[in-house]
């Protein structure tokens, strides 16, 4: 695999030894299989109890819960190599570590961390996260999901949610809802809801064209009642789910370049093979500028993911440091994507080759988790203290 | 049940592979090294008899540099309980230097078992196994496919060309195992957290002088274009000639 930096001299021992043991497991379980789930619009729920063996989901949440305990780097290169196999199956531990497992783990109760995060480490019980709505996508403060409290303590939920990742697989939701009725956003809380409480209903989305081996669903609540202790005590306000976000979009970061690395490893093995006007097509100066291109740009995404892990892994990560290693990661594994479908020339539309997935996939990867405008605008703020976005 | 593994760290054999200046051996710069494969094989057998038993510990050692120390930890990564480091600061080209130092450490663990890969993936020579099992004057078994102990006995099966071979022999033994007899699992990433706290001890140990020494290793051949001799039938007394003449092989 791509190294051409020694990248691995950064890494520690153990850290190399997670990488290993992950690539090995997403060779022998997720290539074989994804191309044809990609086509059948399936999510190969077969690897999960592998994955939760292996102990992938929440890896970098502590032992005492059930999970890996490992430093953020670490789980960095997990969300790499999970990416490199497909974007749906590191969406899905992405869902299941960053958007579930973390909200309990930094705003639950210590009788929910218990109960809910071996569970969760172990894959018995599969979660998802419900923070974007039909309308409110970029502008998550605007969300009209309303959770009121009653006089004996439960919660009535009412709502509808969008573009939700393993919706229709999940166990429970992490619901984040207004709690006053001013509609202000400081009022937002989250909500452990089990999927099968009355009123709520998982409706797979149809038509998807991108992470078709994930299963993505609207979910919708209607007068959904929960007990008091549904409540994620310590959320509140729009800085808790987007908290959730930061973890996520920094497995993200990490997660592109695993994509970007299968591109190019199958864009350098396909120049080097393929005879056109009798010589390899990597002999032509057109296809080696694609390769130099990629090379350049996955050795830059690997340092700056690098220095990131080790700034979280010190506590002294920002949000804006993340946004610009997403922002950035993503868009050149889109682009790099899309040009090993093209030096791929025909055979890169076929599903037999991995290019043309993962430049499907990456559109979605390049929009979730804050699109690519987003973050951009949360950079010019950062750099210029002036609020560039809508209201 | 107490069984000693002993493995070797092997340069990943789809490396691109460069021969040192003096022409005597493989340039280690840029290769990556794992644990050889049969090696895995190994470990993984004797973990899954320890853990059908629920009872006895699997040890695993190496000999060479400090930077065997990784093939190690992997196993024990894997659920290896302990470790040794047979520090040398190389690793010698004679099997008979390795096996005189692995007996002179085993003799005294009190192993039932002593596993073995049935070769190193780089060496490929095989023979660290057996002279060992000769100079504890241990019974031993090599290539095993499948292997069972109860009772204080031991029972192997191998695979000969067309059939295979059943052998019972007493503990303790010491047996190489072949692939295909269970799958290496995945160190587990709890399991590679694991590892930095479980026991290695690493001690110094004096080869005895060799008596083979590798003068020159050697890369295969560049290979050669084809060569269109004719088409159709018409090529045939020709194609035939030079399968004799040149190529040899008829």
């Amino acid at each position: 695999m791509l190294d051409f930096y020694n990248i691995d001299s950064l890494l520690s021992e153990e850290e190399r030894a997670v990488r290993d043991s992950v690539r090995r497991f997403v060779d022998d379980n997720v290539l074989p299989v994804i191309g044809e789930c990609y086509v059948e619009g399936r999510f190969p729920k077969e690897i999960v109890p592998g994955l939760a063996e292996l102990g992938v989901f929440g890896a970098n949440l502590p032992e005492e819960y059930g999970c890996a305990g490992l430093n953020n780097v670490a789980y960095g290169l997990i969300m790499q190599e999970l990416e490199r196999g497909d974007s749906g199956v590191r969406s899905f531990a992405s869902v299941q570590g960053a958007l579930v497992m973390y909200p309990i783990y930094a705003f639950g109760s210590e009788e929910q961390k218990r109960h809910y995060l071996p569970k969760m480490a172990s894959g018995e019980i599969i979660g998802c996260f419900g923070l974007t709505e039909p309308d409110y996508g970029s502008n998550p403060a605007g969300m009209i999901t309303m959770a009121r409290e009653q006089p004996d303590g439960s919660w009535v939920l009412n709502g509808a949610k969008m573009w939700i990742t393993n919706g229709s697989t999940a166990k429970v939701a992490i619901v984040w809802a207004k709690t006053n009725d001013d509609k202000d956003q400081r009022s937002i809380r989250g909500f452990i809801v089990p999927t099968n409480s009355k009123g709520f209903r998982a409706k797979d989305q149809k038509g998807k064209l991108s992470l078709r081996a994930s299963d993505t669903s609207e979910l919708v609540l209607e007068d959904v009642r929960v007990p008091a202790d549904s409540l994620l005590p310590k959320s509140g306000g729009l800085k808790s789910p987007l908290m959730c976000l930061t973890q996520a979009r920094y497995g993200i970061s990490w997660g592109a370049l695993g994509a970007a690395m299968a591109c190019f490893e199958e864009a350098s093995s396909y120049a080097k093979t393929r005879i056109m006007f009798d010589r390899p097509i990597g002999g032509f100066q057109l296809q080696q500028l694609r390769l130099a291109e990629m090379l350049t740009e996955i050795v830059k995404g690997q340092l700056l993911c690098v220095q990131l892990g080790r700034l979280k892994d010190r506590g002294e990560f920002t949000p804006q440091q993340v946004s610009l290693a997403k922002r950035n990661n993503v868009s050149i594994a889109t682009d790099i994507a899309r040009e090993t479908r093209r030096l791929l020339g025909a055979n890169g539309i076929l599903a037999e080759y991995a290019a043309m997935r993962h430049m499907a996939n990456l559109e979605s990867v390049y929009t979730y988790e804050g699109t690519h405008d987003v973050h951009t605008l949360i950079l010019g703020q950062s750099v210029t203290g002036l609020n560039a976005f809508g209201a | 049940m107490k069984i000693a593994v002993c493995i070797k760290r092997v340069p990943d054999m789809e490396s691109r592979f460069r021969i040192t200046g003096d022409g005597k051996t493989v340039d280690e710069t840029g290769l990556k090294f794992d644990m050889s494969d049969f090696d895995g094989y190994a470990v993984e057998v004797a973990l899954q008899m320890t853990e059908k038993l629920a009872q006895g510990e699997v040890v695993v050692v190496s000999l060479g540099p400090d930077a065997v120390q990784e093939a190690l930890r992997k196993a024990l990564s894997m659920g290896a309980a302990r470790a040794i480091h047979l520090k040398t600061d190389r690793v010698p080209a004679d099997g008979f230097a390795i096996a005189t130092a692995l007996a002179a450490e085993l003799r005294s663990g009190g192993y039932d078992l002593i596993m073995f890969g049935k070769h190193a993936m780089d060496s490929m020579n095989g023979v660290v196994g057996p002279m060992t099992a000769e100079l504890l004057g241990l019974p031993n078994v090599n290539s095993v496919s499948k292997l069972e102990v109860a009772g204080g006995r031991g029972t192997a099966r191998r695979e000969l060309e067309g059939g295979a071979e059943i052998l019972e022999f007493p503990l303790p033994a010491v047996v190489s195992i072949d692939e295909g007899i269970a799958r290496p699992r995945y160190p587990s990433l709890k399991g590679i957290m694991a590892a930095k706290k479980k026991p290695l001890e690493s001690k110094p140990v004096q080869l005895i002088a060799p008596r083979l020494e590798a003068t020159r290793t050697e890369l295969p051949p560049d290979r050669q274009g084809g060569r269109i001799i004719g088409e159709g039938a018409a090529a045939v007394p020709e194609l035939i000639r030079l399968l004799q003449t040149e190529a040899k092989v008829l």
